[in-house]
């Protein structure tokens, strides 16, 4: 007779020990999806979205705060991507924030550089590199485009470069007069 | 001589059409006044100029140097003076502007010193790895890819046998049946050298069935060379596309590579008879690589034929060699109808890569108006790798790339005889093509992205770190500031 209650308070025991641990040690910190929407957003940092870099716009989209169309970097392709994980209505891109544009690069005139240091602070990425009245420059592989360090610039010297395509980056589109937009079936 | 041929799915039988440009030796082509050297003519990093603008040159100098582990040198084509170092449209799909280096040739083509070593016996594998990548020669069928790196692999790897790609199998193109018919002693020459390199015995030369020519060529050239080692010819049936990789090994060896593999992952290391040819020149006779042979045939030309070009020759100064009268937007093909792709100006120089110049003939895979798949599967059928272009199809028109990635999108090798056989002339390579590109774009930069995200975080980190040490200081400081007041309160 009390053999199997103490075999099943035991067990019970073990569990809810097992239990404890796992809500302590396999905690999950953030809300997962926030990571997943991270994930699909370009990582420009740029803040066209008014908000303060790719996170923290994740962020609010998970907390439905926000709308997915406020990104001009990712584009329609990010919307699409967003629209299909959250499971929502695809949206035009939100003008307010910008337009989708082709890809760019900054570029510092070092002519005119003065070495003030103020793209550096702005550079969300760290990819400017340059010490106080030394000449700076970009670090190309690393620049996202946000445009971010062409506002401080007191004698406006970074221009966005649009980025050209390599023989390694360059896509069949720009030949093959196919259309993979349309998803119509024929 | 006799051997077992093995097959391999799909495929087709293709009209050849080589005729007309075999009829007249490999002529040489007249020196241009101007040479336009694109700086990447090969698959990997862009080679650095080692010249400036104004300086001399002469024949066989090196003007650019490779850069990274995959690239390749690249050499004068004749003596002049450097005109400029600046973007210049360039023999490629895409059809717009790399870097080049353009040189004011001064008619005089004087070489470089050169030194001649009849005698390659004495010189160790890596030695002649050196040589070879020195003289930068790339894998001249098609792909660019740099020869050094593939003979390199004999030192870490086992390699059992060694193909040489005679095979030719797309129409039209002939560049390497005149080569081997005409050149045939410097080709062994390098099949030799390779064999040394790559410290293997067994070799085998692979010639498609309609190159008698070629192939009694070679087979007196093999026979005169002592030195050379278990070496044969392997006569094989003329089927598009055997000339590719991995087909004509599953040919010659009966065994089929892994779809991400390489050939030495099961000890083969394939060349192209023209890679033999040139590392052959450039060893014995110290021929840096800036010449190649092109085949320039079609219907719009008087003159077909093949012809001794120099890397950075203009298209447009090959054809008026030739007698044609190509019109503006008239089809112009680089390489053959199967593979090649349209040209959209004729100002372009010939690089290494650069095997054929179609005229007047129009791509397999030209965009026409496709109509609907039918689903008869015949796509499926002459698909020498066995994939299904038609879910491929359906898939990279609703950008699915998970599952084009699924079926196996990546192993397709582009050879077209998905679009050739399709009764409705869907544009089916074109779509894979672009998909290709496509999907891989799309990794690189989400790759890029998640740098950019790691680098924002750990941004953020120190500014916070900062922010807080910066606090610390101010307390500590105030505290300070505190103490010595009171002391020197104290003490008054």
């Amino acid at each position: 007779m009390f053999t199997p209650i103490l075999a099943i308070t035991l067990l019970a025991l073990i569990f809810g020990l097992m239990l404890g641990f796992a809500s302590i040690y396999l905690k999950v910190e953030d809300n997962p999806i926030i990571e997943q929407i991270d994930k699909l957003l370009p990582q420009t940092q740029c803040g066209q979205c008014n908000f303060a870099g790719c996170r923290p716009y994740a962020k609010a989209i998970a907390n439905g705060e926000v709308d997915i169309n406020r990104c001009p970097p990712g584009g329609e392709d990010t919307i699409q991507a967003l629209a299909n994980l959250l499971e929502v209505e695809v949206k035009p891109l939100d003008k307010e924030c910008g337009i989708e544009g082709s890809k760019t690069l900054a570029v510092i005139d070092e002519e005119r550089c003065i070495g003030c240091t103020l793209c550096i602070q702005a550079c969300p990425v760290d990819a400017i590199i340059g010490a106080a009245k030394q000449m700076h420059t970009v670090v190309t592989n690393e620049c996202t485009g946000c445009e971010l360090c062409v506002n401080p610039c007191p004698v406006d010297c970074i221009d966005m470069v649009e980025t050209k395509a390599k023989t390694n980056s360059w896509n069949w589109s720009n030949l093959s007069h196919i259309d993979l937009q349309s998803n119509e079936q024929s | 001589m006799t051997q077992y041929l093995n097959s391999f799915p799909g495929g087709l039988k293709l009209p050849g059409r080589k005729r007309r440009s075999t009829a007249t030796p490999i002529r040489k082509m007249s020196l241009s006044h101007t040479l336009v050297l694109p700086l990447q003519q090969h698959i990997g990093e862009v080679a650095t100029p080692c010249v400036k603008v104004d300086n001399k040159v002469l024949k066989g100098q090196k003007i650019a140097s490779s850069n990274g582990h995959i690239s390749a040198n690249l050499h004068a084509p004749s003596s002049g003076t450097i005109k400029e170092i600046s973007e210049h449209p360039m023999l490629h799909q895409s059809n717009s502007s790399f870097p080049s280096i353009t040189i004011e040739t001064d008619g005089q083509d004087k070489w470089i010193d050169r030194r001649i070593t009849y005698d390659f016996t004495h010189l160790s594998p890596n030695d002649l790895c050196h040589l070879i990548s020195d003289a930068g020669i790339v894998g001249l069928g098609g792909a660019g890819f740099p020869s050094f790196i593939k003979i390199n692999s004999g030192i870490h790897h086992y390699v059992e046998t060694l193909i040489i790609n005679g095979a030719e199998c797309e129409p039209y193109i002939t560049c390497d049946d005149v080569i081997m018919r005409e050149r045939a002693q410097s080709i062994i020459d390098g099949i030799e050298i390779m064999q040394r390199a790559l410290n293997v015995n067994n070799c085998v030369i692979a010639i498609e069935d309609n190159k008698p020519e070629a192939i009694l060529s070679m087979r007196i050239a093999l026979n005169l060379n002592q030195r050379i080692r278990d070496t044969k010819i392997v006569v094989i049936p003329n089927l598009y596309p055997t000339g590719s990789e991995k087909q004509l090994i599953q040919v010659v060896t009966g065994k089929e590579i892994p779809g991400s593999g390489l050939p030495i992952h099961i000890g083969i290391v394939l060349h192209n008879i023209t890679t033999a040819y040139a590392i052959g020149r450039a060893i014995k006779h110290s021929e840096p690589l800036i010449s190649r042979i092109v085949t320039v045939t079609g219907t719009d030309l008087d003159n077909s034929g093949n012809f001794e070009t120099l890397l950075g020759t203009p298209i447009h100064e090959l054809l008026r060699f030739c007698g044609t009268k190509h019109q503006v937007g008239a089809p112009l093909i680089q390489g053959g109808p199967m593979m090649g792709y349209n040209l959209a100006d004729n100002n372009l120089p010939i690089t290494k890569t650069a095997n054929c110049i179609l005229v007047g003939v129009e791509n397999t895979a030209k965009d026409t108006n496709p109509l609907p798949c039918i689903r008869c599967g015949d796509c499926a059928t002459v698909c020498p790798i066995k994939l299904l272009p038609q879910q491929l199809y359906w898939y990279s028109r609703s950008r699915n790339m998970d599952k084009m990635q699924e079926y196996s999108l990546f192993n397709c090798i582009e050879c077209g005889c998905c679009s050739y056989v399709c009764p409705s002339k869907i544009p089916l390579v074109q779509y894979f093509r672009l998909a290709k590109t496509e999907t891989t774009n799309k990794k690189r930069e989400s790759q890029k992205a998640n740098i950019a995200r790691i680098r924002h975080d750990n941004r953020l980190e120190r500014q916070e770190y900062e922010r807080v040490a910066r606090k610390e200081k101010q307390r500590k400081h105030k505290i300070t500031l505190a103490t010595r007041k009171a002391n020197s309160r104290s003490e008054n």
